[in-house]
């Protein structure tokens, strides 16, 4: 079909944007009158030609209105940003109707129909959303079973964190040292045993008891931090040259690599205690989060090595010629550089370590989505499993958002190239 | 004079390709040596032998009276007597050109942070560039990383320096500036062996000139006599197309 006929040149541009701008406004307003009002002013059409209508007035009009040099500069901008081509305007025309047929049903859901008061699930009424789920159970989604009375003492570990924390980006650059070291090999035992208590008048709280965001926070933190130096380790390894080393590191990384975690999870409770000599018991939550460890430092490992192989062999030459032996070579010159290279790496391994948290159900261990799932399986709650997924993925959403953020920062921070 | 550097009869392969053929050479204290030949003929792997980033297979290289070898146990004492300078600057880009001054002297020397500083001002000044101290090696000109880049060698206080083409890499207008300070250097009394294409630098610095071809020194000859009467036809071939 030759719709050259269509196309306006400088003397009827008016009118083209005229009928152009009609067309569209039309597709809106059958959009918008279906989608809120359900009404269908092209009922008479076919069901299925009548459900595109909006796309096809839109798109007939976006393509009166596709014209190249008019001399009005909002349409050119309109052109060349959304309407370069006919896919181009189909694309624009879907996500704008997408967006206004299911962003408002989702909104109310979310909040203009949810029930936020109340205390049971009779309290649930309008239809929406039953917020008021999350926020019965919400203190178990955060503190698992842990005793009530002795939360303050998460509370207290983890607030010191997050101070310590903050503190650290804040005070001279010479304390700052002081304060990693602290944060990374002293702080984790006292927190460990503020929270695990059995000494000092505090009441003995067993693993089984912990639980919700609390724990995911205690396992991402211990493997974060354990496993990017054994990691690094094993990427140095791999690359030696002493042959036990190399081929010990390799055996290593390719055996936890090779294994899906959940297995892993399920040998380190099951298996691993035969092996142990009658009496002694490990914790299972050590058992796990050693296991959670070594497994993700099997990828940290290749994450790491890929730096190491990315900088240039001028590096290695430099540092020796200047008198540094291997240690003093890669602490110094190598592995900055090649860490900073990975650090997008990093943070991808790191996001994907808090993600596979929830596996630790396998072994009877509950961090946020298992005590959701616990909960939407309480016979006064059933039917809630939407209100208690959706709220653990925001969390883990805003946990990995954050990471992520962070990782991007440092990112730029530490650029020197120019 | 004594002898700072000795090689006997040293072989190397690369696999089943030799790259150094029977190599003799001696190298006095503050001598200053250029060695120069076509691309591939064993110049870099020759020098690069001495502080063994590359290892010879056969024969003997002693430097300042110890044999390296694989048995050498302290080849981080003799490697930090012996500054190097790189085709490529290898300047370490992580760090300000101040700290890729003081990192080798504080870490491996164990110099006081304070006296590192000073000794690595002192060196920035001496090849002109104490002003970019704090900036970071990206941010610099060729001329100006190479130039850091002798500085760092410096600051370990080496015996020997050697050089690995050091203007190769770099824009013609760049090349003076650090040969300059190459120049400066050799009059101190450094002794210095050098790789090189520059054949105004060797007439004016070098003491010796070694002209290798094919992994073997071809012709070893007092600078003035190897520039006006080349023995070899190798060489006055080489010296024909170069000068």
């Amino acid at each position: 079909m030759n719709l050259s006929i269509l196309k306006s040149d400088k003397k009827n541009l008016n009118s083209f944007i005229v009928a152009g701008s009609v067309l569209i406004f039309i597709g809106f307003i059958d959009i918008i009158l279906s989608s809120f009002f359900s009404t269908n002013i092209t009922a008479f059409l076919p069901n299925k030609i009548s459900y595109l209508t909006p796309l096809l007035f839109g798109l007939f009009g976006l393509y009166l209105i596709r014209i190249e040099f008019s001399g009005n500069k909002l349409l050119d901008k309109v052109n060349t940003n959304f309407n370069s081509s006919n896919f181009n305007a189909f694309l624009t025309l879907l996500v704008i109707f997408s967006l206004i047929k299911y962003i408002p049903p989702l909104l109310n859901w979310f909040v203009f129909d949810a029930n936020f008061a109340g205390n049971t699930k009779e309290d649930c009424t309008s239809g929406g959303a039953c917020w008021v789920f999350v926020k019965v159970w919400l203190n178990r989604f955060v503190y698992g079973l842990y005793p009530d009375n002795e939360q303050w003492r998460i509370n207290t570990a983890f607030l010191t964190l997050f101070l310590l924390v903050g503190a650290s980006f804040f005070v001279p650059q010479k304390f700052k040292k002081y304060i990693i070291i602290f944060l990374l090999f002293v702080y984790p035992i006292i927190g460990l045993k503020l929270i695990s208590g059995g000494d000092f008048g505090l009441k003995y709280v067993e693993t089984g008891a912990w639980g919700g965001l609390s724990l995911t926070f205690i396992v991402s933190a211990f493997a974060l931090i354990l496993c990017f130096p054994i990691g690094t380790i094993l990427a140095l390894g791999r690359r030696s040259k002493l042959p036990a080393i190399r081929y010990t590191s390799i055996g290593f990384i390719e055996l936890w690599r090779g294994v899906p975690l959940i297995t892993v999870l399920f040998m380190s409770a099951v298996m691993f205690p035969m092996f142990l000599p009658d009496g002694t018991y490990v914790d299972k939550l050590i058992r796990v989060l050693i296991a959670i460890t070594l497994f993700e430092a099997a990828y940290m490992a290749e994450v790491v090595r890929g730096g190491l192989q990315a900088l240039p062999k001028g590096q290695y030459e430099a540092a020796k010629s200047l008198g540094m032996g291997y240690w003093k070579m890669h602490f110094l010159i190598i592995l900055p550089q090649a860490l900073k290279l990975v650090i997008p790496g990093i943070a991808n391994t790191f996001l994907a370590l808090v993600k596979d948290t929830p596996l630790i159900f396998v072994v009877g261990l509950l961090e946020l989505a298992g005590m959701v799932n616990l909960a939407k399986t309480n016979p006064k709650w059933l039917g809630m499993a939407m209100e208690g997924y959706v709220f653990a993925g925001l969390v883990f959403w805003v946990i990995c958002y954050v990471m992520s953020r962070y990782s991007q920062n440092l990112e730029k921070k530490l650029k020197t190239e120019r | 004079m004594s002898k700072i550097i000795e090689l006997k009869n040293v072989n190397k392969w690369f696999d089943k390709f030799q790259a150094l053929k029977d190599i003799n050479l001696e190298v006095n204290q503050q001598e200053k040596i250029v060695i120069c030949g076509p691309s591939g003929s064993g110049k870099s792997t020759l020098i690069r032998c001495i502080n063994r980033l590359e290892e010879h297979q056969d024969g003997q290289i002693i430097v300042d009276g110890k044999e390296i070898s694989e048995n050498t146990k302290d080849l981080e004492k003799i490697r930090a007597e012996v500054g190097m300078v790189f085709q490529q600057f290898n300047l370490f880009p992580h760090l300000s050109i101040l700290d890729n001054c003081t990192l080798a002297p504080i870490w491996v020397k164990k110099m006081p942070k304070k006296d590192a500083e000073a000794l690595a001002m002192k060196n920035l000044e001496r090849v002109q560039i104490a002003d970019q101290a704090k900036k970071f090696p990206g941010q610099l000109s060729g001329g100006q990383q190479q130039r850091s880049a002798l500085a760092r060698a410096l600051c370990m206080e080496p015996k020997i320096m050697l050089f690995d083409e050091p203007t190769s890499a770099l824009d013609p207008e760049m090349i003076k500036e650090v040969l300059d300070a190459m120049v400066d250097l050799a009059k101190a009394g450094m002794t210095m062996i050098v790789v090189t294409h520059e054949m105004g630098f060797a007439k004016e610095v070098a003491d010796n000139m070694i002209f290798m071809d094919e992994g073997k020194i071809v012709e070893k000859a007092k600078t003035k006599e190897f520039f006006e009467n080349p023995k070899s036809d190798r060489t006055k071939l080489f010296l024909s197309q170069i000068l």
